[in-house]
Formats: C-alpha cells, sequence, structure tokens
C-alpha cells in the first residue's frame, strides 16, 4: 500500500470503502437465500441492540451531567445509604426490558433456524467435499457411477437448485465458509456433516477454510462459480471428459514426464496413468480460474512459478519441489496449460 | 492380675491428671506472660513488637521464602505486566503484518506462532494471573486481616505461574513455541500432525498455570470466607471480595476440566493414547467440549474480578454504596453458575442437533440478563452520587461505553444463524477483544491507579493519567472497531495475509494504527507508575476518601497490616464511623497470628498461626516444575521426579510441634 493510497484511506469513511468492493467474499453478498436470512435476522439484531446501547449511553451522560448537584444522595450529605425513589421501579423496567428485548431476539434466531432448516430438506444436488491440508477435494455425487464428478479448489452450483453439501476431512478439522452465500460448518475428521445452500445470484464468489489447519491456513481458498443450470450441467458433462490428448512435441513431452514421473503419484488425470489421490485432481486444470487452492490466479506465469518451487508461493504447502530442468519445466507448463 | 491392672489403671490416671494440672498451670503461665495487643499495648510500642514477629529474613533467602500476600501479590502484578508487554509486542508485530495485503513481512509458520503466543499469554499469563495478583494483595486489607489463609501455598502458586511463563517464553526464544494456537484443536495439535515439542510446550504451560490457578483460588476462597474483620457478614462484604469469592470458586470448578484435557493431549502425544485420534476411535470433538467447558469460564473468570474493580471505584468516586448491593452480588453468583452451561456456542458450527442450537443460544443470551443489571446498578449509582471523574473513574466510564459494544454482539454471535457468519471472524476477535480490554483491562487499568497510593505510598500524576486514558480509550476503538467490519467483509481470523481487494485494506490499516496508540498508551502508563514511584505526591493512609478497610492502614501498609484487627458495623466501614474503627485485641504479638471469623456472620471464631518465612514452597515448585519440562521429553521424568517432589512436599508438610495456648478470643 502506497503512501498515497494509505493518506486516503485514512480519510475515506468506512462505508465507502465497503461500497467500492464487489461482495466477491462477505456477509453482505447475499448471493444465496441462507445469507439473505442471516441479513435479515443481522439487521434485527443490529436495531434492537443499539436501541439497548442508545438507552445506557442516556443513562450515563444523565448521570455525568447531574454530578454536582447539591442533593445527591452521598457521603458528604450523610444520605449515602439512601438512593432516588424512583431507582428501584427504574430497575424493575429496566431487567424487564432486557428480559422482553432478549426474549424477542431469541425468538427471532429460533425462527430463523428453523426456517433454514427447512430449506436444506428439499436437496435436489448431492456435492461431497473434503478438507485437505490446504486445498479442497470436490466430488459431484450422482446416482449414475459414471456420472460422478471429482475435481478440486472450484465449486460449481447451479442458480436456485438446493444443494446439499456432505463435509468430510482427511486430516485436521477445517471449516467450510463462503461468506457471500451461507454461514460456515466444520469439515471433522471421523463426523459427517453438510450444509445447504440455495444460491440465488450468479456469479463468482471467494470462499475460504475458517477453522486454522496449520501453517497454510490463510492460502486454503475456494472458488464459488454460481451459474444457471444449462451452463452447470454443461459444465459438468465437460469435466467429466478425460483429459485431452497431447498434440504438439512440447505438450507430449510434458505428458510423459507427468503421467511417468513424481507428479502423478500425487495427482491424478483422467484418462491417463496419472491416477495419485493425495493432491488435488488434475484433469481439467486449465479450466479453472486459479492455482494452488486460490492462493495466485491461473494462468502460464503463476503456473511456472507453482511447478517450479511451490514452496515460495505457499511455503509449508505439501507439493515438494522437484527440481526440474528448464526444458522439463516448459513442457510440464506446456502440457497443463492443454487441461482445459 | 485384675488387682495389678487395676493398680496400673489408677496410676495412669493419676499421671494424666497431674499432667493436665501442669498444663493448665503452665497455660496460665504462659498467658501472663505471652504478649498479646491490647489497652496496654499500643501504638510505637506494639508496632515494633508485631514487626520484629512478621518480618521475614533479609536477603535473597528471605525473599525468596516470604509468604507475605503483599510481596507476593506485587511479584503477582508486575509479572502479569510483564507478560502484558510481551503479549502486546507481539500484537503489534501482527497488526504490522496484516496492515497490507499479501504483506511478506512475517511468514506463514513464525504468524501463527505469533498468535499462539499472543492468545496464550494474555489469557493464561496475563488476565488471570494478575487478578489473582491484585486480589492476594488486596483482599486481605479490605477483610481487615493480617494474612491470607495458607500463604505458603500462595507463595508456591506465584512460582508455579513464574516458571510456566519463563518455559512459555524460553521456548519462544529457543523457536520450539507452539504454533496451534491458544486453543489447540485436535487433531491439528496431535502427535499426527505437530510432531515435535511445540504442542508439548503449550500443554505443560498449562499445567503449570493451571496448577496456579487452582492454588491461589483455594487460598483467596479461604480468606475470604474464614479471614474476615469481626462483624463483617457477608452482606456487608465489599463487592471486590464477592466478585473474589465467585471468580476462586469458578476457578475451581473450571481448571479440572482443562487439566484433564491437557492431560490426555500429553499422553496422546507423549505415550501413545488416541483419546483425540478418530482413526483409532478417538474423538475430535472432545478436545473441544473439554476445553471449551473451561474455556468460556475462563472469560468470566476474567471479567468478574473487573467488575468487583468497577463496584470500589464506582462507590468510591460517586461518593456512596453501589446500589442494589444484593442485587449485584447476585448478578455475580448468577454469571458464575450460568457461565458453564454456554460452552458450546464456541462450537455451533461443528454440526448440532438443532435442538441443542436453540438450548445453548437460550443460555448465551440470558447471561447477559445479570451483567445488564449490574451495569444498571453501576449507572444508578452515578445517577444518584456525585461523581467525581479523577482517572480511575474516566477508565469506569471508558469500561462501560466499550464493554456494553461487545456484551450486545455478544448477544449477536449467541444467535446460531448469525454465529454461523461471524465465528472465527474478526467479527468475534472485535468482540472478544471489546470484552476482555473494554471489559477487564480498563478496570484494571482503572483500579491499579486507585490502589497505586496504597501499594506504594504515593499518588500516580492525574496528568499523565488523563492522557493515558484518552489514548488508550481512542485508540482501542480505532483498532477494534473496523475489526467488525473486517469480519463481515468476510476476513477470517488467524490467517497471516489476506488478498487485494476484498476490501480489506481500509479497516486493517486502521486497526493497525490504533493497535500502536494504544501500545503508546500503555508505555505512558509504566512511563507514569515509574516516575510517579519516586516524584509522587506522597499518599495519605485514605488519599481518594473511600469507604472500604484497606484505607484504615497507612500507604503502604506494614508488613501486619493492622495494628489492630478492626471491627466492622456497616458495608462502608469508613463512611458511617467518625474518628477510629472500634477494634479487637487480643492477638499475640511475638509470634505470627491471625484471627479467623465464622463464614456468615464474621464472629471470632479462632486464633490461628501464620506460617514464618520458608523456602520449601520455592524449592517444591523448582522440583514439580522440573517434572513438568522434563516430561515434555521423556514420560520416565514423571516417575523419577516424583522422588524430589515429594521429598520437597514432605518437608514443606512436615507436622511441627504446636505449643497449645488456646484461649477465647477478647472481643
Amino acid at each position: 500500500m502506497s503512501l498515497r493510497w494509505s493518506a486516503k484511506a485514512a480519510v475515506l469513511p468506512l462505508l465507502l470503502g465497503a461500497c467500492q468492493v464487489q461482495h466477491y467474499q462477505s456477509d453482505f453478498g447475499g448471493a444465496a437465500v441462507e445469507d439473505r436470512q442471516f441479513l435479515a435476522l443481522f439487521w434485527i439484531f443490529i436495531a434492537v441492540c443499539a436501541f439497548m446501547y442508545a438507552l445506557v449511553i442516556i443513562f450515563l451522560l444523565g448521570g455525568i451531567i447531574r454530578m454536582r448537584r447539591l442533593d445527591a444522595n452521598v457521603v458528604e450529605t450523610g444520605r449515602h445509604h439512601e438512593s432516588h425513589p424512583l431507582m428501584r421501579t427504574t430497575l424493575i423496567g429496566w431487567t424487564v426490558l432486557i428480559g422482553v428485548g432478549l426474549f424477542a431476539l431469541a425468538v427471532a434466531s429460533f425462527v430463523t433456524d428453523r426456517s433454514m432448516a427447512k430449506a436444506a430438506a428439499n436437496e435436489r444436488l448431492s456435492v461431497t467435499i473434503t478438507g485437505n491440508q490446504w486445498w479442497w477435494d470436490i466430488k459431484y455425487n450422482a446416482a449414475d457411477a459414471s456420472k460422478t464428478l471429482q475435481t478440486a479448489n472450484e465449486l460449481h452450483l447451479p442458480v436456485g437448485v438446493p444443494t446439499r453439501i456432505l463435509l468430510d476431512s482427511n486430516d485436521v478439522i477445517h471449516s467450510f465458509w463462503v461468506p457471500s452465500l451461507a454461514g460456515k460448518q466444520d469439515l471433522i475428521p471421523g463426523r459427517e456433516n453438510d450444509i445447504t445452500i440455495v444460491p440465488r445470484k450468479t456469479g463468482i464468489f471467494r470462499g475460504q477454510c475458517a477453522e486454522f489447519c496449520g501453517v497454510q491456513h490463510a492460502h486454503m481458498s475456494l472458488v464459488v462459480v454460481v451459474e444457471p443450470y444449462a451452463d452447470f450441467i454443461k459444465w459438468w458433462d465437460h469435466q467429466l471428459q478425460p483429459a485431452p490428448q497431447p498434440t504438439t512435441p512440447l505438450t507430449l513431452a510434458g505428458y510423459k514426464y507427468v503421467t511417468s514421473g513424481p507428479c502423478s503419484a500425487c495427482h491424478n488425470i483422467g484418462g491417463t496413468s496419472a491416477n495419485g489421490q493425495i493432491g488435488p485432481d488434475l484433469t481439467h486444470l486449465a479450466t479453472r480460474k486459479s492455482l494452488a487452492a486460490g492462493t495466485i490466479p491461473m494462468g502460464e506465469g503463476n503456473l511456472y512459478g507453482w511447478v517450479e518451487d511451490a514452496q515460495s508461493i505457499k511455503p509449508g504447502v505439501n507439493m515438494p519441489t522437484v527440481g526440474l530442468e528448464p526444458d522439463q519445466l516448459h513442457a510440464v507448463v506446456a502440457y497443463l496449460e492443454t487441461l482445459k | 492380675m485384675t488387682d495389678i491392672r487395676a493398680d496400673a489403671f489408677d496410676s495412669m490416671r493419676e499421671r494424666e491428671r497431674v499432667r493436665v494440672e501442669e498444663e493448665e498451670r503452665r497455660l496460665a503461665a504462659e498467658r501472663r506472660k505471652i504478649a498479646r495487643d491490647g489497652p496496654k499495648l499500643k501504638g510505637e510500642k506494639l508496632a515494633a513488637r508485631l514487626d520484629l514477629a512478621w518480618r521475614r529474613p533479609p536477603g535473597i533467602i528471605g525473599w525468596l521464602a516470604t509468604v507475605d500476600h503483599k510481596e507476593i501479590g506485587r511479584r503477582y502484578i508486575l509479572t502479569a505486566l510483564g507478560f502484558l508487554a510481551l503479549g502486546g509486542v507481539l500484537a503489534l508485530l501482527m497488526r504490522l503484518q496484516l496492515s497490507k495485503p499479501d504483506n511478506a513481512m512475517i511468514g506463514a509458520e513464525r504468524y501463527n506462532q505469533l498468535f499462539t503466543m499472543h492468545g496464550s499469554t494474555m489469557m493464561f499469563l496475563f488476565a488471570v494471573p494478575v487478578m489473582e495478583g491484585v486480589a492476594v494483595y488486596i483482599i486481605p486489607l479490605m477483610l481487615g486481616t493480617r494474612s491470607t489463609a495458607f500463604p505458603r501455598l500462595n507463595a508456591f502458586s506465584y512460582f508455579m505461574y513464574l516458571f510456566g511463563g519463563l518455559m512459555l517464553w524460553g521456548a519462544f526464544v529457543l523457536n520450539v513455541a507452539p504454533d496451534v494456537g491458544w486453543f489447540a484443536y485436535t487433531p491439528l495439535a496431535g502427535p499426527e500432525f505437530t510432531p515435535g515439542k511445540r504442542a508439548d510446550v503449550w500443554a505443560q504451560m498449562i499445567t503449570f498455570t493451571e496448577v496456579s490457578a487452582l492454588a491461589a483460588a483455594v487460598v483467596l476462597v479461604c480468606t475470604i470466607l474464614k479471614a474476615r474483620a469481626p462483624g463483617m457478614t457477608l452482606s456487608r462484604m465489599p463487592l471486590f471480595a464477592w466478585a473474589m469469592l465467585v471468580q476462586a470458586v469458578m476457578i475451581i470448578f473450571a481448571m479440572p476440566a482443562v487439566a484433564l484435557c491437557s492431560s490426555m493431549l500429553i499422553s496422546d502425544r507423549t505415550i501413545g493414547t488416541n483419546f483425540y485420534n478418530a482413526a483409532e476411535h478417538g474423538d475430535a470433538l472432545l478436545w473441544q467440549h473439554l476445553f471449551w467447558f473451561f474455556g468460556h469460564p475462563e472469560v468470566y473468570i476474567i471479567f468478574i474480578p473487573a467488575t468487583g474493580f468497577v463496584s470500589m471505584i464506582t462507590e468510591t468516586f460517586c461518593r456512596r454504596p453501589v446500589f442494589a448491593h444484593a442485587v449485584v452480588v447476585l448478578a455475580l453468583m448468577s454469571t458464575g453458575i450460568l457461565a458453564f452451561g454456554l460452552w458450546v456456542h464456541h462450537m455451533f458450527a461443528t454440526g448440532l442437533p438443532r435442538v441443542g442450537y436453540s438450548f445453548y443460544t437460550a443460555a448465551s443470551i440470558s447471561v447477559s440478563v445479570p451483567t445488564g443489571l449490574q451495569i444498571f446498578c453501576w449507572l444508578a449509582t452515578m445517577w444518584d452520587g456525585r461523581p467525581r471523574f479523577q482517572v480511575p473513574m474516566l477508565y469506569v466510564v471508558g469500561f462501560i461505553v466499550t464493554f456494553v459494544i461487545g456484551g450486545l454482539t455478544g448477544v449477536m454471535v449467541a444467535a446460531v444463524p448469525l454465529d454461523l457468519q461471524l465465528h472465527d471472524t474478526y467479527f468475534v476477535v472485535a468482540h472478544f477483544h471489546y470484552v476482555l480490554i473494554g471489559g477487564a483491562v480498563f478496570p484494571l487499568l482503572g483500579v491499579l491507579t486507585y490502589w497505586y497510593p496504597k501499594i506504594t505510598g504515593r499518588m500516580m500524576s492525574e496528568t499523565l493519567g488523563k492522557i493515558g486514558f484518552w489514548m488508550v480509550f481512542l485508540g482501542f476503538q480505532l483498532a477494534f472497531f473496523p475489526m467488525h467490519w473486517s469480519g463481515l467483509l468476510g476476513m477470517p481470523r488467524r490467517v497471516y495475509t489476506y488478498p487485494a481487494g476484498l476490501g480489506l485494506e481500509v479497516p486493517n490499516m486502521l486497526s493497525t494504527v490504533g493497535a500502536f496508540v494504544v501500545a503508546a498508551a500503555v508505555g505512558l502508563f509504566v512511563i507514569n507508575g515509574i516516575w510517579s514511584l519516586y516524584r509522587g505526591v506522597i499518599a495519605t493512609p485514605n488519599p481518594w476518601g473511600a469507604a472500604s478497610l484497606e484505607w484504615a492502614t497507612s500507604s503502604p501498609p506494614p508488613v501486619y497490616n493492622f495494628a489492630h484487627i478492626p471491627v466492622v458495623e456497616s458495608e462502608t466501614p469508613l463512611w458511617d464511623v467518625d474518628g477510629e474503627l472500634p477494634v479487637v485485641t487480643g492477638l499475640r504479638v511475638d509470634e505470627k497470628e491471625m484471627l479467623l471469623t465464622t463464614v456468615v456472620a464474621a464472629t471470632p471464631d479462632t486464633r490461628e498461626p501464620v506460617p514464618q518465612a520458608t523456602l520449601w514452597p520455592f524449592i517444591s515448585a523448582c522440583a514439580i516444575g522440573i517434572v513438568f519440562i522434563a516430561s515434555i521429553f521423556s514420560p520416565w521424568a514423571i516417575a523419577v521426579g516424583v522422588i524430589p517432589s515429594f521429598i520437597a512436599l514432605t518437608a514443606w508438610f512436615w507436622p511441627k510441634e504446636l505449643k497449645r495456648t488456646a484461649e477465647p478470643v477478647i472481643t
């Protein structure tokens, strides 16, 4: 952040700063039924809390303004064990007010919670997300096994379709959270969890792991694409295809290295002999918008950087620095770019 | 045969009768001989005799051996403030790292250590110990007695705390600091995902601090229930003593849960048990339940003493007792009880049955009722009284303005649909800093200013204090209010960096600037404290014109606290008695002795000898500390280390021959 920008930032009101962003990753996104219900309840709570806070501040200011009065019930006047005749009644009134206010908020919270549960009942799409240090394994479940789709780090959801996301973890506890769509839910090893989302707006959103999960917790994010149903089905069908065959000598060399070299021990590329299950699926890597679980945008330069030395981009990541020769690196990147 | 036996019985009886008679005569002689305070022994002559009996041996040995609650309390406070400074420096480093997006100043590994150390230091090495330290110093004075109960246990508790803190920070210097968060969730903190010693260091630091906190809690509970001045019935007891009673009882109930879960973690890590390993039919969530069963009450363990500070300051500076004393006491107690029924609200995102959601939402929301009542009572006291806005009272106003925001955001995160969005984001970071800094640190700074003259004999500078207050108050709002915003914009906690373009740049920069203002203000407070130690105005025994007994003795108090034990006839003794307080006499002056009274009515019960200074608590703490640290490296350390610990504790507890000097207390 440059000095000039900091100076500008300091004078800009907070609200203006917030209006400039596109709610890419924000509780104010309102892009799904769940987040809209959150927002409705949020503003009810804000209103009630603001009212209570105003009462406290008025009472406090009143106390400060009255400070110099002569008839105070204080030790200097010898009446320090007395108090204002109305104070007891006010105390009872205050207690009733707190009780009623809190009861109303509890009921509002309860009603919202149950309506969310109701929305979750009629799922039409089932996705399993498995947390790994520090990436997301995504599986689209289908009754027909040949339609089951495995991908990673980029979740596509059809707009308007209640989608149930089953959550599991391969290692430590993670938390699935796409603020613009819905609240979070933990991925806990040995436990089954789920969350249902009904997207309302198309667009691209960002999610991020919300439970501290180790060194690279900060770089465990997720791109969520909400698209019309037809586009979603098209995407699904395309992702089911095996990886395209290499066509040039360079990509062929890359293909050979990837499928026979160390890459294949961890990564799966559909339709090839690379079938490792430890790292993210790469079958259609180049169609994704980001690399390394949302750490860097997809692109040739970033692919070079990532394949050559992942540790320098995401220190502590489980992908080792293999030490490729320059010609191997060119070939591998060229091949990965064909995985559309 | 029969006759011989009867003879033997007779002669035994005879001997016994003679022995008893001799004992009676000896006691009668002693009674005439034993020096006691009273009408014949007062003033300077009495002070000299008491000083001789109560003074600890000089030199380094005496320094380590002391059992004087004032010395131990001072050490507790200063050590805790030292850890506050260290934890604060870590916070500044984190704020620097987060001041701009994609900052490369501090790496991921180091950052994770920083927030783990910051949280652990602030919770375990600053917040709880500083409250206990203030209480250990002030409570006996406020209750009108000469010592805490179990003064040696008190000394032991301080050394355990110090060693635990030194171990954690020593590990940080040696680059084996924990990096799994102050909450150390399993399985991340388990042996599979955090090999090495980092998580073990964290778990053993917990062991040290829980031993220390439990010991201090026992000392405080017994002191408050048994050592009050005659006439100080429970209903006349000052609100700070009430707050500490509730807090200490909470520690006794909460700490065993964390002792259990951290011991299970250590055994998972060192001897291969599988309590938290889901792959071996353990349960990852078990940790969270046990940890938060302690962790949530922990917040109130920090906050409740602070409400005691607020009550004492409000009373003194509004010139009248706190409105509705009984309501405040009941509010403290119900907070203490409700605090144990809320822990699941830290776990809403782990997937609970809906009925569980509703129950813990209702329980969490309901805890704001007693707190709301206390707020009302303080405001009513100001309204009814004639508040004087000196520095301690300014901190009370700052407390109300700030803490109420934290309380209201607490109501928000208690609602499940809101919490699922706000949980583990910067909104929650803002919430609990409003509660812990606004709710506990502001009152602490106020009360340190308030009791500074009692502890040091000099007043703190009012001008520097006022500048410091406004800096810390405004700096705090600047640092933490924008965090609500960054949380709502989707910034999760415990991330070492964040990408540009999410709208997080402005709030994070503001937070960083605010953090430095707060740091400057704390620095100013320290400068004020040191400067006033040498240049401050000399304090009279009761410089603020307060009502409670700690102001009835000189500033600083003599080593024996009170020449005669005062008698209390109202809630606000110093305001209701003209001239000298009535006293009881008859305590020994040649030996350390304190007066115990009954639990409820505080009528004189018995005279209790107070132990002399001794090195054994220090030696025991060393022996046990070595066991704790060595067990990080090998479980055999426990088997071997039991021996020196046993020897040290045996020497400490070795029964002393006690000459019977029983005699009713003269009132």
